[in-house]
């Protein structure tokens, strides 16, 4: 027992050893990566404190990531795709550098809580390239990616106010950011321009990561007589459909709906999910590695998708509700109207204050 | 086998014990426990990058640790370590964004302020266990929701920048940040701070160990009413273990407002620091020696962990499991304890 101690001991250090003398080859061959291109782009991401199956942003992002790598015949690991999670704020700064390290050709950052670590990073290591979404961050070697999150929600708001028979719907946001704001302010102008008379209560969890506290909001939301519930919460809003689906599952004849966000979450209960309004992290994420790959890479700048670009939009309704044909065709009509622009959509409550349509 | 003797082997044991049973749990779900641990080695260590991560990241954890030990040395469980520190963190940064001062007044003053301000807010479940003796546990994590949000409202209110969610960075001359530092480890966040956490270790040593005041506070940690039929005053002390606990808590909330971020931003959730602060201070038996090493142990754990998914496919939930593992044979340290004492007296036979 005590000889294998000291072999593993002895084997670990060798191992250590080489691994230190590789990192320094790495690094005495780092004045020539700028100029030749490597034939295999490597690219990989950092996760916010949701964590990589947070069923909403953070997985959205990492399904592009794999998206990308199969349609380049890239492998998972080192020199393909990859991605590192992150346990707390202070982690953000390390993971993103491990990954520079690592020599990944882009390195993504997931959520506007990394903005700061992006922007440090960015200016250290200036041969690198990132991009961050749902966050600006203005360096030469950096792409930030914005999306239109409030025409989702006007078509989540549209669908969401043709649904509810109790005229009573609610809103659950993550924390109180400029993100979710465009959320908000999109989503409750779809219900006012749908139906004008319906009563939309709005609550912030003050996280995305607490699926309890937003199970409690939901549970308050539904027995003060609310039967669609949107999130823009992330993995928060996890206790939303808990909530749902336990409510249905007792009474099966009541409506309990719950609207998704980001990727499509009909998943999370094919009884309770009206439908998702859909940030396509994925399509963005895929897109803008595609660019980079091609020697396009938009740095500097500001990549912003909308439903114009398909980074935006609404997932299928769910087949159970009763007048799916006309939620459906009221969203398309809405869709026709954004997206030739006769219709702008708030993304502040100040915006929102001055929205009306005709 | 000495008392001394067993006070050092107990940490360790549960620390081996955690990792034994770590490398079981990764080879029953199928990870490779050997390229885990070098992946965790690697993390930590392969680059002069990553070692000042692991300082910077165990600055604030000594001093967190720091702060539960000394509170239960007087014989108070601090659970408000988190809250003091993060309204030590936002104190700090209030300061330091919002005065123009040269940097030998300034710095001082955001570091006084966080301290002071996590003295304060521990001074609260201080002042009613010693008045109305409500017990100082449910007062602590109450008084961290209460940290949590009020901060973020001010952050968010008062604070903020345009962006909405946090503030400016503060001014270069309230900075515990160094260029000298950062150049040498390669961009780490490693700042001054290490200094200050290192002194206050020693302060807390010299304060217990070396002063009648320690002695005093000691002793009502011992026994409450042995110390108070001696003529020492046990309210008192027990306020002023809270005020001391407190202001290292803020201190280590500086470090990450000051030092690490050098902003503070609305959270959504604890850091974690202050929770880790407890498994610190247990390691550490509770000793400024003891805290110091523990903490570094587990800035080690945190930093490299990161790198586990990378370089070996192991997810980093493992090593929390192997962190709570050695929490909880430290906590059962009594069984070690019994276990090393009757291995001592079949040697003396």
């Amino acid at each position: 027992m005590k000889k294998r101690k000291i072999g593993m001991a002895l084997s670990m250090v060798l191992t250590a050893g080489t691994l230190l003398g590789a990192c320094g080859k790495a690094d005495d061959n780092g004045g020539e990566k700028g100029g030749e291109k490597k034939d295999n782009f490597s690219v990989a991401m950092v996760t916010d404190v949701g964590g990589v199956d947070d069923k909403s942003f953070n997985q959205s992002a990492w399904e592009g990531l794999q998206n990308f790598g199969k349609e380049n015949g890239l492998e998972k690991g080192k020199g393909g795709y990859d991605y590192i999670q992150s346990k707390s704020d202070a982690d953000y700064a390390t993971n993103l550098n491990t990954l520079v390290r690592q020599d990944f050709d882009l390195v993504y950052g997931i959520g506007f809580l990394m903005q700061a670590a992006v922007e440090e990073i960015a200016q250290q290591q200036k041969d690198a390239h990132f991009a961050i979404v749902d966050a600006e961050v203005q360096q030469p070697n950096v792409a930030s990616i914005l999306f239109k999150e409030q025409e989702a929600a006007f078509l989540a708001g549209v669908a969401a106010a043709l649904t509810t028979k109790t005229n009573h719907i609610g809103f659950i946001g993550g924390m109180e950011i400029p993100v979710i704001e465009r959320f908000e302010s999109g989503f409750l102008a779809g219900v006012k321009a749908a139906k004008p008379e319906v009563q939309v209560d709005v609550q912030y969890a003050g996280a995305f990561d607490k699926a309890e506290v937003g199970q409690s909001i939901a549970s308050k939301m539904y027995s003060s007589g609310a039967d669609v519930i949107f999130h823009a919460a992330g993995a928060t809003g996890n206790g939303l459909f808990k909530e749902a689906s336990d409510r249905k599952a007792k009474a099966p004849d009541k409506d309990f709906w719950a609207i998704g966000v980001d990727r499509d979450q009909a998943d999370m209960g094919p009884e309770i999910v009206l439908t998702s309004a859909l940030k396509r992290v994925d399509v963005a994420v895929q897109d803008l590695a595609t660019k980079a790959k091609d020697g396009n890479f938009p740095g500097g700048e500001i990549v912003l998708y909308g439903l114009q670009e398909d980074g935006v939009g609404l997932a299928p309704i769910n087949d159970k509700v009763a007048n799916k044909a006309d939620i459906e065709s009221a969203v398309k009509d809405w869709i026709e109207k954004i997206k030739s622009g006769d219709v702008k959509v708030p993304g502040t409550r100040e915006e929102l204050k001055s929205f009306s349509v005709k | 086998m000495s008392k001394r003797l067993t006070n050092i082997l107990t940490p360790i044991i549960a620390v081996l014990l955690g990792i034994l049973v770590g490398t079981i749990i990764m080879l029953a779900s199928g990870y490779d426990p050997a390229a885990a641990y070098i992946a965790l080695w690697n993390g930590a260590f392969g680059d002069i990058y990553y070692i000042g991560e692991v300082i910077r990241q165990f600055t604030p954890y000594i001093l967190a640790g720091l702060a539960v030990a000394f509170a239960f040395r007087v014989g108070l469980f601090n659970i408000g370590v988190e809250g003091q520190f993060i309204v030590g963190w936002t104190a700090a940064v209030w300061v330091g964004v919002a005065f123009e001062l040269p940097r030998i007044i300034h710095l001082p003053l955001a570091i006084l302020a966080a301290m002071i301000a996590g003295a304060l807010w521990a001074y609260i479940p201080g002042l009613l266990k010693a008045r109305f003796r409500v017990h100082e546990v449910i007062v602590t994590i109450m008084m961290n929701y209460i940290a949590l949000h009020v901060t973020n409202y001010i952050i968010r209110n008062v604070l903020a920048s345009k962006s909405g969610d946090k503030t400016d960075l503060v001014k270069e001359t309230a900075s515990l940040r160094s260029e000298l530092l950062q150049s040498m480890t390669d961009y780490s966040r490693l700042h001054w701070g290490i200094i200050l956490a290192i002194i206050c270790c020693f302060i807390m040593w010299f304060l217990l160990e070396k002063t009648t005041r320690g002695f005093e506070l000691r002793a009502v940690g011992f026994n409450q009413h042995a110390a108070q039929y001696a003529g020492m005053n046990v309210n008192r002390n027990i306020i002023l273990s809270m005020l001391i606990s407190g202001a290292f808590a803020g201190l280590a909330g500086a470090m990450e407002g000051l030092g690490t971020f050098g902003y503070a931003a609305v959270k959504g959730g604890f850091t974690g620091v202050g929770f880790e602060g407890i498994a610190i201070a247990l390691l550490g038996a509770n000793t400024a020696l003891g805290v110091f090493f523990s903490a570094i142990l587990f800035g080690i754990l945190k930093v490299g962990s990161l790198n586990m998914p990378l370089e070996a496919g192991v997810p980093n939930e493992l090593v929390n499991i192997i962190i709570a593992l050695i929490v909880f044979f430290v906590a059962s340290s009594y069984i070690i304890r019994v276990f090393l004492e009757r291995f001592s007296k079949k040697g003396v036979k």
